[in-house]
């Protein structure tokens, strides 16, 4: 098990230079620099505009920004963005909560309900349900998450007024940020309401963020169960007499899970992609508009590590997933 | 009163005029006894067993005028009430004991399952009732075994856990389906003996089905010869051998390798079990039987007496012994 965790962190060297290599040439790929963007309509004066670039160290050749910027990684210094001249770490730590509590409330609802649907299908292969949900998964996974998010919008703020339109909480409640979590903020807050304002906020983004993974779950998990159900050990348990739901859901859907387990573990990368998108249409103040934004002011040091700690952090997640994967297979655990 | 009692069991997959799997089959198991069911693949002898477990799901569909088991009408339960007999009194070991255990949970945990079912035993009481049941199945370092993972196990040590688990219940009737089949030769001997002996120690009925003619010899009292879903010989052990009644059951028995001894090839029955398609309108045997008449391609033989056996033939052989 050491070795497996040391040849996996071993791995992560060369994908973190390629990550870094990425972000720094694609950011500066786009036409048009920070100086421009800041100076926005007005005409930009020549030596203004050459006088902050060299400010800023963007007047050296590229490979000597890379080193640079590589140079300061390596110190830990995730530099400083160009709009707010705030750490891009602080930025990233104060954002951060928002993004996940997002996608932790998007995986409750993929995770619960991609289950629960793919093995009631799974059960009742062939029915009328099965064919639904089939559907149904099918047509959410194809669906483009923006149109989606404003379907919902449309319908549930706007014609029955059930849920609020953007962000996280009212504007005129006054939460105080203790864990950056809305939902336990405002549970410790004194402010009436807020704990259910929070939640409101919550649902429409859980569900525009999570209809993917729900997707990708309960057709995973339907076709796990399927293959698992026509196993000999559930001829074993019913043989023993068990009952259904024993069998099914412990002896099943124990088996059924590992490779739910695996994708479960990649929507996770999905999930982060989805949140640039969500997040911009709910007007989500977490860590994919920052980077949408960053984009648009060519705010390169935004841009290169808010991708870079995102990317990290998926690596991680996968990596912890590996990990649960010997964990609910002892047969993979065994072998290492 | 017989333990297990079966009359005129057919069990049909799809609608009531579908070709039945098995057909018309009568048995009677005694408490105590050990028969053999013996067939070619596809006969239905395992087919009759998960009838009587309640194993078969839709679209198959079962129907017999007795199927009863312990005085129990097997027929007449419902689903929750079944389960409180399988698992416990009728207890059944599958052929192929790698894949019969469930690869995600330890060999304790499933025994132990078992026991807090059927014998509502919990905790430390399980786990010390499911090492005396490794015991008893002699797998050496039982208390190790409890924590050990299926895949950790060779296949002669997993059917001796699938075996623990099965007795686990006290059953008064083990079905063995093919126990030995997917073990080594030397393993299959250790497994017969296991059986065997733990049918005697708790005079429980053993009904083992088995290709292996040689181990039914051995060990069972009676035996039933079993052909396109139907029982086509039932007699006691060394008569059927020594002069079979029906041409299916001498075929078999020219079968052996040991029968061919000198011989260029090994004897065979020409021709294949009849399928979906081609079932005879006469006797199920008559398209491969040697001594076939006219009379046989046109009417089917009931499972009648004959001189040492109930046979299903119009004309047994080795009734002149008589």
């Amino acid at each position: 098990m050491l070795s497996f965790i040391a040849r996996r962190l071993g791995l992560l060297i060369p994908t973190f230079f390629g990550i870094t290599l990425l972000t720094f040439a694609l950011i500066r790929l786009i036409p048009g620099d920070p100086v421009e963007v800041m100076m926005g309509e007005r005409r930009v004066d020549p030596e203004m505009h050459a006088q902050a670039m060299e400010r800023l160290g963007l007047n050296k050749p590229l490979p000597a920004q890379y080193v640079d910027y590589i140079g300061k990684l390596a110190q830990g210094d995730l530099g400083e963005s160009l709009r707010s001249r705030e750490s891009v770490w602080s930025e990233f730590l104060t954002l951060f909560p928002a993004t996940v509590e997002l996608a932790f409330c998007a995986l409750l609802f993929a995770g619960v309900f991609g289950l629960l649907a793919g093995v009631i299908a799974a059960l009742k292969r062939g029915s009328l349900f099965d064919h639904g949900v089939m559907g149904i998964s099918l047509t959410g996974y194809s669906m483009p998450i923006f149109w989606w998010g404003l379907v919902l919008i449309m319908f549930f703020s706007v014609k029955l007024g059930w849920t609020p339109v953007t962000g996280r909480i009212d504007v005129l409640m006054d939460i105080e940020p203790r864990t950056g979590f809305m939902l336990i903020d405002t549970l410790l807050s004194d402010e009436e309401g807020a704990f259910k304002d929070a939640l409101m906020h919550l649902i429409l983004p859980s569900i525009v963020l999570g209809t993917i993974p729900l997707a990708v779950i309960a057709r995973m998990t339907r076709s796990s169960m399927l293959e698992v159900l026509r196993e000999d050990y559930i001829r074993t348990a019913r043989a023993k007499g068990l009952s259904p739901a024993r069998i099914v859901f412990i002896h099943g859907l124990r088996n059924a899970l590992i490779p739910v387990l695996t994708v479960f573990g990649l929507q996770i990368g999905t999930l982060l992609g989805g949140a640039v998108l969500t997040e911009t249409i709910f007007s989500w103040p977490g860590i994919g508009k920052w980077l949408i934004e960053a984009i648009g002011a060519r705010d390169y040091p935004v841009v290169q590590n808010g991708i870079l700690l995102i990317a990290c952090l998926v690596i991680l997640v996968n990596f912890v997933v590996d990990i649960l994967y010997g964990l609910a297979n002892p047969r993979i655990r065994h072998q290492r | 009163m017989s333990l297990l009692q079966i009359d005129n069991l057919n069990v049909r997959f799809g609608d009531a005029n579908a070709v039945p799997v098995v057909d018309g089959l009568d048995l009677a198991v005694d408490a105590g006894e050990i028969l053999a069911i013996v067939g070619e693949s596809g006969s239905g002898k395992s087919v009759t067993m998960m009838a009587l477990m309640g194993l078969i799901d839709a679209p198959g569909r079962i129907t017999a005028d007795t199927l009863r088991f312990a005085g129990t009408d097997m027929l007449k339960l419902s689903a929750r009430q079944r389960r409180k007999v399988v698992g416990k009194d009728i207890a059944m070991v599958f052929q192929d004991p790698m894949t019969a255990l469930n690869p995600s949970f330890t060999v304790g945990y499933q025994i132990e399952e078992v026991l807090r079912q059927h014998l509502g035993l919990k905790g430390k009481a399980a786990r010390q009732r499911a090492l005396e049941l490794l015991q008893k199945v002699e797998i050496p370092a039982a208390e190790s075994r409890l924590d050990a993972y299926p895949h950790q196990l060779s296949g002669g040590m997993s059917q001796r856990v699938a075996i623990a688990m099965a007795i686990a219940g006290e059953p008064k009737l083990l079905i063995a389906d093919e126990p030995t089949t997917a073990l080594d030769v030397t393993i299959q001997a250790q497994i017969m003996e296991l059986l065997v002996n733990l049918q005697k120690e708790r005079n429980m009925a053993l009904i083992l089905i088995t290709h292996d003619l040689a181990v039914v010899a051995e060990t069972a009292r009676r035996v039933c010869v079993m052909y396109a879903g139907q029982a086509v010989e039932v007699g006691q052990v060394p008569e059927l051998f020594e002069v079979p009644a029906h041409p299916y059951s001498e075929a078999l028995l020219a079968a052996i390798p040991e029968h061919s001894i000198g011989a260029e090839r090994l004897a065979t029955l020409p021709g294949i079990v009849p399928g979906r398609y081609d079932r005879p309108q006469g006797c199920l045997l008559s398209p491969r039987c040697p001594y076939v008449q006219e009379h046989c391609r046109r009417q089917r033989p009931a499972l009648d007496p004959k001189a040492h056996s109930l046979a299903r033939c119009f004309y047994p052989l080795n009734q002149e012994v008589a």
